[in-house]
């Protein structure tokens, strides 16, 4: 015992060796950094360090993380901008998430990005207290993250969601096509709601069967691949013979459903025909692709050129923030009613609903 | 046994800061072996913390604080309430309903609001102490069940109550107003945030606990069943009725869990809400032994290792969850060391007593001595 209280009485006296370390070289790069943000405002091509805070899953999400992380990874090859990132943890306090986002201010960030809505409140509160910083943030257009110094980078899905509608409505013999949803979010409901009009535009018979696979605050049907797997199931065996999935990583399993029935499927936010698992690609029709990479690509882009941007900027087809894949050849022959479709909805012709 | 010793209160220190090392020992081997920066974790975790992360650190350790107590009553009597996190996110949903209603002003509608919120944990709770008492369903069982149950309830209810923001995709329940917003103390000189006024809720909370545990007949009887419950049946405790009380007293205290949350800084449950805080307050009472004192320095460790991995992504790249590790492996060792440390102060107890009976007999032997 008088042993281990011994042993227990050095390494604590280590451990408080190392905190006194710790606090030593902990305030150089903040105060350093901050001066150093403050001053170049004007200059064009001035150095941005940016702090991206990613939502549960992180950079390796193979999905909607995964895509801001290219837009960054671009921003850094072409514009030299430094980067910190970092990841939700699942559950945690606004307190934790507001905290992240300051860590990065400390650490001498000059943008601060949060992918996913889950960071809007938190980047509301953060943005007020740190107003010389410039704040992305991704999906959301809520009056808690709205700030002078807030560029809140939405999407036009439901535009995205109208093309592979009609992609969906021209390939379909059996005159019906379904739609998973993954969270009956409003969020989801405009990429159904965009799936029908576009379906309808393209045949105005059709038949679309939606299906949500849960409901909010349970998040769970966007990483559910059985969730995914089963409804899409019942939806073919119901006659449908093209289905939509706006379900994240339960996509998945829409797709192993697709591929056992014989029948086709879309994918979503990225384009998965390249991203899908090789033996599930060939039941991929097209997919709806959010360019999430473009948005925060822009963002830091302008954040560079010292313009930035603040205030709701919705990406849709015309800024080229939503768009269908082509990848695999299926919708080669209807490319051109979909460009023209495409066409009709930039000009305005086509006004797309956003709630279905 | 009861008087205070300098061995008794030795021993008591050493079994966390021994459960501190071992966790430092093996979540270093644990990087060591992942190739990652071992010195720049502990730097970071271990470096003095900002003005603005003391607050947060103090605003953790309140709702552990209130979360761990909660369990404590329970454990005291042998009684293990699992579900305190189902009861505290019950309670905080029907707290968060009606304050958002506003049917009371400002601070009248703070008061009701903890009401609310103890009446729906204490509700919860007695679900699992019927069925131990009537059908003799271990509380186990129960609570874990329940837990799941809670979820869905509360899911279910939170979209009927929800309301819809324009541009937002989470969903929550109706804001408190403002008047019932609590703005919070400046305890902490130099930081813009401040420490949720509930700590002074927490506080009562832990004076109260002592209090009734060691200085009532309840408490007295509480304890009695924990230690033999054969032995409380025979002197004259009606256990049931123990079981019931203590199991509705263990959920009204999950109750309040989530107050500070609300009012200090949510201001609405919603899909953000933070989770879990039921299983840390298992850990955190299992480390401060149940013991009120030992319980705020648990709770103030466990606030302050979740404050400081914050910046284990950002400083060291790291993921946060590293810290998981070390909770873990902090609560695995204290257990272990507890039980050396009992049965070191019990070898200790009986060299003790061998040495004065030695010491007696030598002068005059006493027959009674040797039943010690």
């Amino acid at each position: 015992m008088r042993h281990a209280t011994k042993v227990a009485a050095v390494v604590a006296a280590a451990a408080l060796g190392l905190a006194a370390c710790g606090s030593s070289s902990d305030n150089t790069p903040a105060g350093s950094n901050t001066s150093a943000g403050s001053t170049g405002t004007q200059a064009a091509g001035k150095k941005i360090v940016v702090g991206i805070a990613y939502g549960v899953g992180g950079r390796g999400d193979q999905s909607f993380n995964a895509s801001a992380a290219v837009g960054l990874d671009k921003a850094k090859a072409d514009l030299g901008v430094e980067f910190k990132e970092a990841t939700q943890v699942n559950g945690e306090s606004e307190a934790a998430t507001e905290e992240r986002l300051q860590q990065f201010i400390d650490a001498g960030a000059t943008h601060v990005i949060g992918v996913g809505f889950a960071y809007a409140k938190a980047i509301g509160t953060v943005a007020k207290a740190n107003p010389d910083v410039k704040f992305a943030i991704i999906d959301d257009a809520s009056p808690d993250s709205a700030g002078a110094n807030v560029a809140q980078l939405t999407f036009a899905e439901e535009q995205g969601s109208f093309l592979v509608g009609a992609a969906a409505a021209l390939k379909s013999k059996t005159n019906t096509v379904g739609f998973v949803g993954g969270v009956a979010t409003d969020l989801i409901k405009k990429f159904e709601a965009g799936y029908i009009a576009g379906a309808k535009a393209a045949n105005p018979s059709i038949v679309v069967k939606s299906q949500y696979l849960s409901q909010p605050p349970d998040f769970s049907g966007f990483n559910d691949p059985a969730k995914g797997k089963t409804a899409a199931e019942g939806l073919y065996q119901g006659g449908a013979d093209v289905v939509y999935h706006a379900a994240g990583g339960s996509g998945s399993g829409v797709f192993t459903a697709a591929k056992a029935a014989g029948k086709l499927a879309i994918g979503v936010d990225s384009d998965q025909a390249l991203t899908a698992t090789p033996d599930v690609r060939d039941v991929i029709l097209t997919s709806m692709i959010k360019k999430v990479d473009v948005a925060v690509y822009d963002f830091l882009k302008s954040g560079a050129a010292g313009t930035d941007i603040t205030g709701n900027k919705v990406y849709d087809l015309k800024a080229g923030g939503v768009d269908y894949a082509t990848t695999g050849g299926k919708v080669d022959d209807i490319k051109s009613k979909l460009d023209d479709y495409k066409q009709k909805i930039i000009a305005g012709e086509i006004k797309v609903p956003t709630a279905p | 046994m009861s008087t205070f010793s300098p061995r008794k209160l030795l021993l008591a220190v050493a079994a966390p800061v021994l459960a501190l090392v071992v966790a430092f020992l093996v979540t270093s081997a644990i990087l060591l072996l992942l190739g990652d920066p071992v010195v720049e974790v502990w730097q970071t975790i271990l470096s003095w913390p900002k003005p603005r992360q003391l607050v947060q650190i103090v605003n953790g350790a309140t709702v552990y604080y209130l979360s761990a107590v909660a369990v404590a009553v329970g454990f005291r009597m042998n009684l293990f309430n699992i579900g305190v996190d189902g009861q505290y996110r019950v309670a905080v949903f029907a707290g968060a309903a009606f304050a958002g209603q506003a049917w009371f002003p400002g601070p009248l509608n703070v008061l009701l609001t903890i009401v609310v919120a103890m009446v729906a944990g204490g509700l919860w709770a007695s679900i699992a102490a019927y069925l131990k008492v009537r059908r003799g369903i271990s509380e186990v069982i129960s609570t874990i069940m329940l837990n799941a149950i809670a979820t869905g309830v509360v899911q279910w209810l939170l979209l009927k109550v929800a309301v819809k923001q324009q541009g937002s995709n989470s969903i929550s329940t109706k804001p408190i107003p403002e008047s019932s917003q609590l703005d919070g103390l400046g305890l902490i000189p130099g930081a813009t945030n401040k420490v949720y006024t509930l700590i002074l809720l927490a506080v009562l909370v832990g004076a109260l606990y002592w209090f009734v545990i060691n200085k009532t007949r309840f408490g007295f009887d509480l304890r009695a069943t924990g230690r033999s419950e054969s032995a409380a049946v025979a002197s004259g405790v009606k256990v049931p009725r123990m079981v019931v009380t203590t199991m509705i007293a263990s959920g009204a205290l999950a109750g309040l869990i989530g107050m500070p949350l609300l009012f200090g800084q949510d201001h609405s449950y919603g899909t953000t809400f933070q989770a879990g805080l039921g299983f840390a307050g298992i850990g955190i009472a299992l480390l401060g032994r149940n013991h009120p004192l030992g319980i705020a320095a648990a709770a103030l460790l466990w606030s302050f290792l979740d404050v400081q991995s914050n910046a284990l992504q950002i400083r060291a790249g790291v993921a946060s969850e590293v810290v998981f590790i070390i909770q873990g492996v902090i609560l695995f060792a204290v257990v272990i060391a507890y039980e050396l440390i009992r049965r070191a102060d019990v070898r200790l107890e009986q060299q003790r007593v061998a040495r004065e009976l030695a010491a007696t007999r030598s002068d005059a032997p006493t027959p009674e001595g040797a039943t010690a």
